[in-house]
């Protein structure tokens, strides 16, 4: 790789730099995807970026027992695949995973309750990575803390693995619903708001007066059809995290394709509806109600 | 690198005296399909254009001008295809419609693309040989000072925020360089303009300095026959609502 030197104040890593990498995925779909057969057929159906992973979460859930990191040398493997970016799973605190992805050359990392956590007291500190991180958070205390990390962008949990979409959509409506609360607030009531979010009040004052997060929302966690990539945008996540919906389901390809479409035309049903035929299977699907609580991975991560 | 700082050449001087009667806002379309559509319109708008979004042919019909977002280009792409606005885009760019491509739009904008996706089609425009990821992955995108003459305003430097961006590689005649900087040890183009056309592999729209899109405003405004005073495009160049 050549070295780039531009002028002395050339500083790689910054917030601006990390934050923007995730301002250029908006109105776009990130798509799980366990080999480099699949990141290419994902980056031909128009993901923005792949998530490489060893198992999707329908898997993991499936098979049970400890959910690591993926093999270096298959994320390697999809980082040569395709010329999108490449994002990958460190599990929550587990700072060393997140250098080796680092060294590898991912372009985000994503510290996910999808995998197993590996410190419940502690996330990474986020701030001492050059490489930006994801988040997910149910609501919008939970963002704040992740931000307060170091945190770039935040996702919205949802129940991964599920195909039922019923859990993205609260946690949309509670982070969206608790903004738009801190907007109708009088400034000196914001004191009280932050102790209440458990969040630092510099952070929940700036989202007052934005009325957004300072960092880019998407939305994850069962995810399966191009209406439901649709809905949650308008319920105001500005693009999509699909996983096993897309793999899971009968025809990858043309679902992840009609996903892509739904996406950018989120506000218009007629191209959702074009968009929707002829998809074939969709994932399976479990209930969220019928898992027993501790097989809920949204309640990981605090 | 040893003292090749960025370079640039002054288009004109700098604000002129500034006229009372107000131009009716020029109409400016960001291209809506993926990317960084908002922080487009913002800087726009502060530039004292009307932001409006196109993600459909008929849109596309309304404004005197479009910018090219950031995002990612392969699909920008196929999602340009997919929905029939490559050759309405292609058609108003060859008539002479002004058009503004950062990073990803910069690669839409460029006659020939290195290191694309094999299926990816550029709009073309620009006479120029684009390097997509050509500074690398994630962890190698930086910001820095750029010193860009041909900006209205003070002569401040740029702050740009480059993001897994491109580079002009070749550059045909016709081609102004506004900005370049050193790898090792040769100069690359990383901010250009040809006729109406203008590129830059950098963001300023995730900045608070909007000189690049008054700049593109005055370029609109110039086509449409409309000249505003100067000074007003000038001016609208920062503003403090501190964001990122």
């Amino acid at each position: 790789m050549s070295t780039t030197e531009t002028s002395p104040q050339h500083e790689a890593g910054t917030t601006r730099v990390k934050r923007g990498m995730a301002d250029m995925l908006k109105g776009g779909v990130i798509m799980d995807v366990v080999t480099a057969e699949q990141a290419k057929i994902a980056e031909d159906a128009g993901a923005v970026a792949v998530m490489a992973l060893e198992r999707v979460p329908a898997d993991i859930r499936a098979q049970g027992g400890v959910a690591r990191m993926s093999d270096p040398e298959m994320i390697a493997g999809i980082v040569d695949a395709v010329s999108i970016p490449v994002m990958a799973k460190a599990r929550i605190g587990h700072f060393v995973e997140a250098q080796v992805l680092q060294s590898l050359g991912v372009d985000y990392i994503d510290e996910s309750e999808v995998l197993t956590p590996a410190d419940y007291s502690h996330h990474i500190d986020k701030w001492a990575f050059t490489v930006p991180f994801v988040c997910g958070a149910t609501n919008l205390g939970e963002a704040l803390r992740r931000i307060t990390e170091g945190a770039a962008m935040i996702r919205s949990k949802g129940e991964a693995g599920t195909g039922d979409v019923s859990n993205a959509t609260t946690h949309m409506r509670s982070i969206r619903g608790e903004i738009r609360r801190l907007q109708s607030m009088a400034e000196d009531e914001l004191y009280v708001a932050a102790k209440e979010l458990q969040a630092p009040y510099d952070l929940v004052a700036e989202v007052a007066r934005r009325g957004s997060l300072p960092v880019v929302l998407f939305t994850a966690g069962g995810i399966a059809t191009p209406a439901d990539a649709a809905m949650m945008m308008q319920l105001g996540a500005e693009g999509v995290f699909v996983g096993s919906g897309i793999f899971k389901s009968g025809n990858p390809a043309a679902r992840a394709e009609a996903i892509v479409k739904a996406t950018t035309f989120y506000d218009d049903a007629d191209v959702i509806a074009q968009a929707s035929r002829g998809l074939g299977e969709a994932m399976v699907g479990i209930n969220v109600d019928d898992l027993p609580e501790p097989h809920r991975l949204a309640e990981r991560g605090w | 690198m040893t003292g090749a700082g960025p370079t640039g050449r002054a288009r004109q001087p700098a604000a002129g005296p500034a006229q009372e009667q107000r131009p009716r806002p020029v109409r400016i379309g960001v291209l809506a399909v993926q990317g960084d559509v908002r922080e487009h319109v913002r800087a726009l708008t502060l530039a004292g254009a009307e932001a409006l979004l196109v993600r459909r042919p008929a849109e596309l019909d309304q404004v005197d001008g479009l910018v090219l977002p950031g995002g990612e280009s392969t699909t920008i792409d196929r999602l340009t295809r997919v929905f029939g606005l490559r050759e309405p885009l292609r058609e108003r760019i060859a008539g002479g419609m002004p058009a503004y491509g950062s990073c990803a739009g910069m690669i839409m904008l460029a006659d020939r693309l290195l290191d694309g996706h094999p299926q990816q089609q550029t709009l073309g425009g620009l006479d120029v040989t684009v390097r997509r990821n050509a500074f690398g992955r994630q962890v190698d995108s930086f910001e820095c000072d750029l010193e860009v003459p041909a900006l209205p305003g003070s002569g401040a430097p740029v702050r740009a925020v480059f993001i897994r961006a491109p580079w002009v590689e070749q550059a045909g005649p016709g081609v102004e360089v506004l900005a370049s900087v050193a790898v090792d040890g040769r100069e690359t183009g990383v901010a250009v303009r040809q006729g109406p056309l203008l590129a830059t592999s950098f963001h300023p729209e995730v900045t608070d300095d909007h000189r690049f899109h008054a700049l593109f405003v005055q370029m609109v405004r110039e086509v449409v026959g409309s000249i505003g005073p100067r000074s007003q495009a000038a001016e609208a160049t920062t503003d403090d609502e501190g964001e990122r």
